[in-house]
């Protein structure tokens, strides 16, 4: 209850810190005006500590006691003004974000930059209640970071708000400030751990093809290049069409072969998201056994292909299917 | 917020283990020797675990030791309060909190506990060089601290940050020491073992009591005249009054009848000055004699003799007023004066003997009764020592008449038994005499060994009057100092002694350097400071205006760091400045520069839209160019390129 209720005025804090709408627009500098300074617990004691030396030096009259309390007020003071200074107005803008399978973990890229003169130590940033990565950011320099999150979702996962804070040098005092900087990351369905065996279609003349004999099955001719072996030349097909380019054979097995990875095709039983997760197995196994696939999806349809390129796409589509498309 | 507690690394615990040494060391001549050489073996155990990186002690072992370290503490003091049981407790705390060091939140605590243990150090003594050491354990423990939060940086950097770190504090340490409204201790109680053996005069007089204080050379208190300082002979600083005597022994009054204002009147010129009294644990304050004034709380005891209300346990400075021709208690009351006359029954027969043929011969004329006391002391051939001979039950006789060989107190109280003997009130009066004029800062310096006893006798239309009788035996005592008094084979503390110039030098200033710090620092107390603040000006400055001021300073230089901290933000490169102002120049025609045009390509197509310029243009974007992209850019291009864009007038 006591919890539930923190959690709620600190959400209502955060979303009147960041005082911009999220995401923000790069670069996200972080203003004075957004920058929170607070002392630590640590910092709490020392002035309670400062506190009874205080007492302690009008009770005895000491002089020197009222001159160490106030240097270690200033001190106090000062480390103030580092901690505030080590935080304030640094920019961050969003990086690189690489896909990924729901149920691990995106990594969001930050690209860190101070155009202060001297180095800001130990900053910390960290979505809520995550273990905080530390960076440290030279002279007038600029550093990458990434903050992981868990993905738990297929689709686009927008970066939560993170924490940036620091309490250099001394410890005592903590600044920090909040930002959402517009960076997405796309996460891909999971793909199921079991899946049926890729569907050859079957239309498909040769179910076996694709144990590889197929190497030597002639599938078309194109323009040779220099790499291609020479005994891959098409003799007969040059010395047919006199002064035409050199054509090489080509061969292939699986290649040749027509896997739809169908949406249709699977039982009406299985839901959504487990069929999707049965395709991104297939695409996956699929690429990793250098075969060229096609997607059909109730809106989408992927011309057969291979390679990252294609896998990508079929992954694409397969993270942002939506009942709205059907 | 994220908290991170990280176990403490090695050089953290290192940096522990320096700081925990340096706070704890200058105190260990104030606690037992068993808990310095415990502390000890606690620090080389930690060293050892650190330097081998073994296992901290288990947790029961460590409760074990805080509570053998706890009672040892109180079997001790048979307390745990008080100034050297509590620090003594702390040193306990912080050496077996070096074998708990588990995670940052220790390392805090353990560099918190030293900041204690530095204010502690001030309880026993706070001259310049504990001040200057107290630095630097506040420099280490300061550095801990930053190694607690950040260990990566070398030992020498820390230093480094952490005095960068403590020399901005300084201002705001300034503004707090001078403006923080004070308050005069104690808040609670009364710190009873503030001041604990502090030489200086007691309120009975045996023989034999100044003479012991005659070794010390300590400060007992320090005067600034406000005009010239009066002659040596006449600088009687009246301390306790002594009027009653049992035979060995004479005491102060126990009932003390006080005035709040002098109760005579005083004739000639008056002197002024300011006292600064180090603490001596009695009530007495010393004024010269006779004091027109009473300081702040203080009052006048009924045999003049000025009493603060609360023991002096603090260094005090009050100003005063003296009337050297003072004329008092010309109606004295008769009790006071019968106290004056009181004799033990029995002792002393000699000397009773003859103060009965004074009185035979006088009757009650006082004045003449005192000339023939002071001739038949003349007479008698005393010498004035510091090493005089033991005396028996008949102490009076034993020294005029035997020994003949006494200091102060046996001539003040020899020649008080004579007069009362004879019939004329008389007492002792205790206190300093003389001084010594510190001629680098001005102050006179009294110290111990200027304690000295004389005699008050009460005479009829004149009031009471002051004999010294030790002027009358070894007149040089009182027209120069100590030195001159006594043989030169006596022993003297080494300040006493006349000779060695260079030494007086060296102690002069040495003595000047610390009257400043006393005064200044030390001394710097609510009264002072409403002294200073009123001399800068502030009408009745209180605690809110204080506060006031205060707040606004320290606001003011927070406001001026702040702005420090955030210029990086307001200054722009100066060359991309010229560079600004050469393409709003070219706006202003219509040429207007884009932000992703690189400066040649812009100059290329500003050339194309303004011909006649093409060349200043040109040459204005190739230099830009070159100081932004090119190798190390030259000592003049700067110059040149504000010049250049300075003369460009499209």
């Amino acid at each position: 209850m006591l919890a539930s209720l923190r959690r709620r005025l600190h959400e209502i804090f955060v979303r009147w810190a960041l005082r911009v709408r999220p995401p923000e627009p790069a670069p996200i500098v972080l203003t004075q005006r957004r920058v929170y300074v607070l002392p630590t617990r640590a910092g709490l004691a020392y002035g309670a500590a400062l506190g009874v030396m205080l007492l302690g030096a009008m009770n005895y009259n000491l002089s020197l006691g009222y001159a160490l309390v106030f240097l270690l007020a200033g001190l106090g003071i000062v480390a103030i003004l580092h901690t505030f200074r080590n935080l304030v107005l640094l920019s961050i803008r969003p990086g690189r974000c690489e896909p990924v399978f729901a149920g691990s973990v995106a990594q969001f890229g930050l690209l860190l930059e101070s155009q202060r003169p001297d180095a800001r130590t130990s900053l910390r940033l960290f979505f809520d209640e995550a273990v905080p990565i530390e960076v440290d950011i030279g002279p007038h320099a600029c550093t990458a970071t990434t903050l992981g999150v868990h993905a738990a979702k297929r689709g686009w996962l927008p970066m939560p708000r993170f924490t940036i804070e620091t309490t250099w040098p001394l410890g005592l005092i903590r600044a920090w400030s909040y930002a959402v900087p517009e960076l997405n990351c796309l996460v891909y369905p999971t793909p199921a751990a079991k899946a049926p065996p890729l569907p050859w279609s079957s239309d498909s003349a040769r179910g076996s093809a694709r144990d590889g004999r197929g190497a030597d099955d002639f599938s078309g001719l194109r323009k040779h290049q220099v790499a291609d072996a020479p005994r891959h030349v098409a003799w007969k097909a040059v010395a047919r069409q006199q002064d035409g380019p050199l054509l090489t054979k080509l061969f292939s097995g699986a290649a040749a072969q027509q896997l739809w990875l169908d949406w249709a095709a699977l039982p009406d039983t299985i839901d959504t998201e487990q069929r999707l997760s049965i395709l991104a197995r297939w695409i996956l196994d699929a690429d990793a056994a250098g075969l060229a696939w096609g997607l059909r999806l109730p809106a989408v349809r992927l011309a057969p292909d291979n390679g990252p390129a294609q896998r990508s796409a079929g992954l694409h589509a397969l993270a942002l299917y939506s009942h709205g498309a059907h | 917020m994220a908290r991170t507690n990280r176990p403490v690394s090695r050089r953290q615990a290192w940096w522990l283990l320096a700081t925990a040494l340096a706070a704890s060391l200058p105190l260990a001549p104030q606690v037992p020797l068993w808990l310095s050489l415990a502390a000890g073996a606690v620090f080389s155990w930690r060293a050892a675990l650190t330097w081998r990186q073994w296992h901290l002690p288990p947790r029961w072992l460590l409760v074990l030791l805080v509570i053998a370290g706890t009672v040892g503490v109180f079997l001790q003091y048979r307390t745990t309060m008080g100034r050297t049981p509590g620090i003594a407790l702390l040193v306990v705390f912080l050496s077996l909190k070096l074998l708990e060091l588990r995670a940052a939140r220790d390392a805090v605590a353990t560099a918190l506990l030293c900041y204690f243990l530095v204010l502690g150090q001030f309880l026993f003594t706070q001259t310049i060089p504990t001040a200057l050491l107290a630095c630097l354990t506040v420099l280490i423990t300061t550095a801990t601290l930053l190694a607690a939060s950040d260990d990566r940086p070398q030992p020498l950097l820390q230093l480094r940050r952490a005095g960068l770190m403590l020399a901005q504090a300084l201002p705001f340490m300034l503004l707090l020491f001078l403006l923080f409204p004070r308050v005069q201790g104690p808040l609670w109680g009364i710190p009873q073992d503030r001041i604990s053996a502090v030489s200086g005069l007691s309120d009975t007089m045996s023989p034999g009591s100044i003479a012991l204080l005659s070794q010390s050379d300590a400060i007992a208190f320090r005067v600034q005249f406000k005009g010239t300082v009066p002659p040596q002979s006449e600088l009687y600083w009246r301390g306790p009054v002594m009027p009653s005597f049992d035979g060995r022994s004479w005491r102060v009054r126990q009932t003390l009848g006080a005035y709040t204002e002098v109760p005579y009147s005083g004739i000639g010129a008056a002197v002024d000055y300011e006292v600064t009294l180090e603490p001596h644990g009695k009530f007495w304050l010393f004024a010269l004699e006779l004091p027109a004034t009473l300081p702040a709380d203080s009052a006048l005891t009924s045999d003049y003799q000025p009493i603060a209300r609360q023991a002096v346990r603090n260094r005090m400075r009050y100003a005063q007023r003296a009337w050297p021709e003072a004329i008092a208690g010309i109606n004295e009351a008769s009790s006071i004066l019968r106290e004056a006359l009181a004799l033990p029954r029995d002792g002393n027969p000699r000397m009773r003997a003859i103060a009965a043929g004074w009185r035979a011969q006088h009757g009650d004329d006082g004045a003449a009764i005192l000339a023939t006391a002071e001739t038949f002391f003349g007479q008698q051939l005393l010498i004035y020592t510091l090493n005089p001979p033991l005396l028996g039950a008949d102490i009076v006789d034993e020294f005029l008449f035997d020994t003949k060989r006494g200091f102060c107190e046996h001539f003040a109280a020899a020649f008080v038994f004579a007069l009362r003997a004879a019939g004329v009130p008389a007492r002792v009066v205790a206190g300093y005499q003389g001084g010594e004029v510190n001629p680098v800062d001005g102050y006179l310096v009294v110290r111990q060994y200027d304690a000295h006893a004389w005699a008050e006798a009460w005479i009829a239309g004149r009031g009471w009057v002051r004999i010294d009788p030790t002027a009358i035996s070894a007149p040089s005592r009182i027209n120069s100092n100590l030195a001159s008094a006594v043989p030169t084979e006596e022993g003297l503390p080494f300040l006493a002694r006349s000779d060695l110039a260079w030494l007086r030098e060296v102690r002069y200033r040495l003595d000047a350097v610390t009257n400043g710090w006393n005064q200044w620092v030390l001394g710097y107390n609510p009264q002072r400071q409403r002294d200073l603040l009123a001399g800068l000006g502030m009408n009745e400055p209180d605690w809110r205006s204080m506060t006031a001021v205060l707040s606004v300073l320290c606001g003011g230089v927070m406001l001026g760091l702040t702005v420090w901290i955030l210029r990086n933000r307001l200054r722009v490169d100066p060359a991309l400045a010229a560079w600004r102002r050469f393409t709003a120049r070219l706006a202003r025609r219509g040429i207007v520069w884009q932000p992703w045009e690189g400066p040649l390509a812009f100059a290329e197509r500003a050339a194309g839209q303004a011909p006649r310029h093409a060349k200043s243009i040109v040459e204005i974007a190739t230099l830009y160019a070159r100081m932004r992209y090119g190798p190390a850019p030259q000592a003049g291009d700067l110059l040149q390129l504000k010049q250049k864009i300075a003369a460009f007038h499209p």
